[in-house]
């Protein structure tokens, strides 16, 4: 056991040997990877950022039932009495047409309304069902339009359902990203370690005749693959966090103008090591499949 | 010990380099192969270190027999063989230090008594103190040494040499020969291939004498 850990411990200390040995080399490796991988970790962080500014924005999706402006009295109590016995509903709240047209005054419209000598708002119903299930929405939907003395029903969560539909279409696009990127990044190392193996060719038979085992000769490829990774991740790491560093007082003043509190956050810990994980196995990966297809023995 | 029976090697050009060889090395043996260039000298060697397989025939080292061995298991063959080959096959770009530990690097020895193993293989072949020099900047026997001390830091307990004294004058080559000798009398098994039958000659080795391949007289 002792042995094993020698062993890879000497392959590991190769590995960086032959890393330092190359500055500009493995610089420019780790540039390569880092800006790569930096495209969708920071398309990945935007969509997270813009999905948990929806969370904190939406709050449970209602439903808002309104009135026809010459509804009956009965109309609007038998609707108010069918919404209080309906099991599908969490609740329901009353917006009274008198009540609605304070909200508007306090709002800061009072001059505009003041002109106006009947209030022209409709009563309103805003309804939460129970549970999240669109069709659940969308059967409530025709239940209450059919109703004598409703005129319209809105589904308050269309655009909550809209946004969601676009971040579920952000993240399959920046997977697609991660994925063909992640390939370009296993090709560069691949090609790497190809060109490490032909110029240690004589190291490699010699050590062979000598005893070594495949692992052994393996080794330090793999461990050269993985930290080329790394380091590439790191790269990516810093890249991401500049930038969001760059944007983080733009965009929070531009939130303000909105009346909104918005800041962007970076990568936190599971996300930085998930994308230094990421990295160091491409850069296994590739080599992996550079040591499978050149270390084939050949001798003479 | 080494045995080859009825062993061929036809070498995928469709040229038959060995053509039915068979011979016994006992244990503790001093064994000097030799013959023209080209009469399969090298081929022979090599089939003992797994370097190639047989056509037909089999070889075996101690009782195992290497042409049916499995890929994995041809490293630890070699960790018990001494191997010196016709190129010196010195990594050029390490010191003389690093190239005698190479077998103990490989075999994972922890690195003092590595550094001590090598000290000592480097003074049984006369290069005391020469460790930190560079390959490049030795002479030729003194390349041909590191190679010898390298096959012996192991401690094996069979030495296969081909041809070290090719490209020395004659008391170099003598000096190489005597240090066989000293491995062979302190009970390695020696097997040396060699141009020169003379070399040997006062050591009185076994003799094996390969004429396009095959063995000639005593020998076989
Ligand atoms: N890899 C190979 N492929 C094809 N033919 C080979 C190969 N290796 C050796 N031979 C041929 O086999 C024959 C024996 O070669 P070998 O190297 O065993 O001879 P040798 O006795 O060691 O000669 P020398 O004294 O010149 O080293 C030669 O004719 C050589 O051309
Ligand atoms: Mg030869």
């Amino acid at each position: 056991m002792s042995n094993w850990f020698y062993l890879h411990g000497r392959a590991f200390m190769q590995a960086l040997r032959r890393l330092a040995s190359q500055p500009l080399g493995t610089l420019l490796s780790a540039l390569v990877v880092g800006i790569a991988l930096s495209l969708p970790a920071a398309g990945y962080l935007l969509i997270d950022n813009v999905a948990s500014l929806a969370r904190g924005v939406s709050g449970t999706p209602e439903i808002s039932v309104f009135m026809s402006q010459d509804a009956s009295a009965e109309d609007i109590a038998a609707a108010e009495k069918r919404l209080r016995g309906d099991a599908q509903l969490a609740g329901y709240r009353h917006v009274t047409k008198d009540e609605a047209l304070r909200q508007l005054e306090k709002g800061g419209l009072g001059d505009v309304l003041g002109g106006l000598t009947a209030n022209p708002l409709p009563d309103a119903f805003i309804v939460t069902p129970r549970g999240e299930d669109p069709a659940l929405y969308d059967s409530l939907h025709a239940r209450f339009a059919a109703w004598p003395g409703v005129a319209h029903v809105q589904l308050d969560s269309a655009w909550v359902k809209r946004l969601h539909a676009l971040l579920g279409l952000g993240r399959s696009a920046v997977l697609l990203l991660a994925g063909l990127l992640g390939f370009a990044l296993v090709i560069v190392t691949f090609n790497t370690i190809r060109l490490q193996i032909l110029t240690q060719r004589h190291e490699i038979d010699v050590s062979r005749l000598l005893g070594a085992t495949d692992p052994f000769i393996r080794r330090p490829f793999y461990w050269f693959g993985s930290l080329q990774g790394l380091l590439g991740g790191c790269v990516a790491l810093a890249t991401v966090w500049a930038t969001v560093h760059a944007l983080g007082g733009p965009v929070a003043s531009l939130a303000e103008t909105y009346g909104a509190v918005f800041a962007l956050t970076g990568p936190g810990p599971h996300e930085s090591a998930a994308i230094l994980g990421f990295a160091a196995f491409l850069g296994w990966l590739g080599s992996a499949i550079s040591v499978r297809r050149h270390l084939a023995e050949r001798l003479t | 010990m080494i045995v080859f029976n009825e062993v061929v090697k036809q070498y995928p050009g469709g040229y038959t380099a060995l053509a039915g060889v068979s011979f016994e090395i006992r244990h503790g043996e001093l064994a000097v192969l030799s013959g023209h260039s080209g009469a399969g000298k090298s081929t022979l060697l090599k089939l003992i270190a797994a370097i190639e397989r047989p056509t037909s025939g089999s070889v075996s080292i101690n009782g195992q027999n290497v042409s049916a061995l499995r890929p994995r298991a041809i490293p630890y063959l070699r960790r018990n063989l001494g191997l010196v080959l016709q190129e010196h096959r010195l990594l050029y770009d390490r010191s003389v230090d690093d190239n005698v530990m190479l077998p103990l690097v490989i075999t994972g020895h922890p690195p003092r008594d590595a550094a001590k193993r090598v000290a000592a293989a480097l003074e049984r072949v006369g290069l005391s103190g020469r460790g930190r020099e560079m390959p490049a900047g030795l002479s030729g026997g003194e390349q041909q040494r590191v190679a010898i001390a390298r096959a012996i830091v192991n401690r094996p307990s069979i030495l296969i040499a081909d041809e070290p004294t090719a490209h020395l004058d004659v008391a170099y080559a003598n000096e190489i020969a005597s240090l066989f000798k000293s491995f062979n009398a302190a009970g390695v098994t020696v097997l040396v291939s060699t141009h020169d039958e003379r070399l040997f000659a006062q050591h009185s080795p076994r003799r094996l004498v390969l004429h396009k391949g095959l063995l000639q007289g005593a020998g076989a």
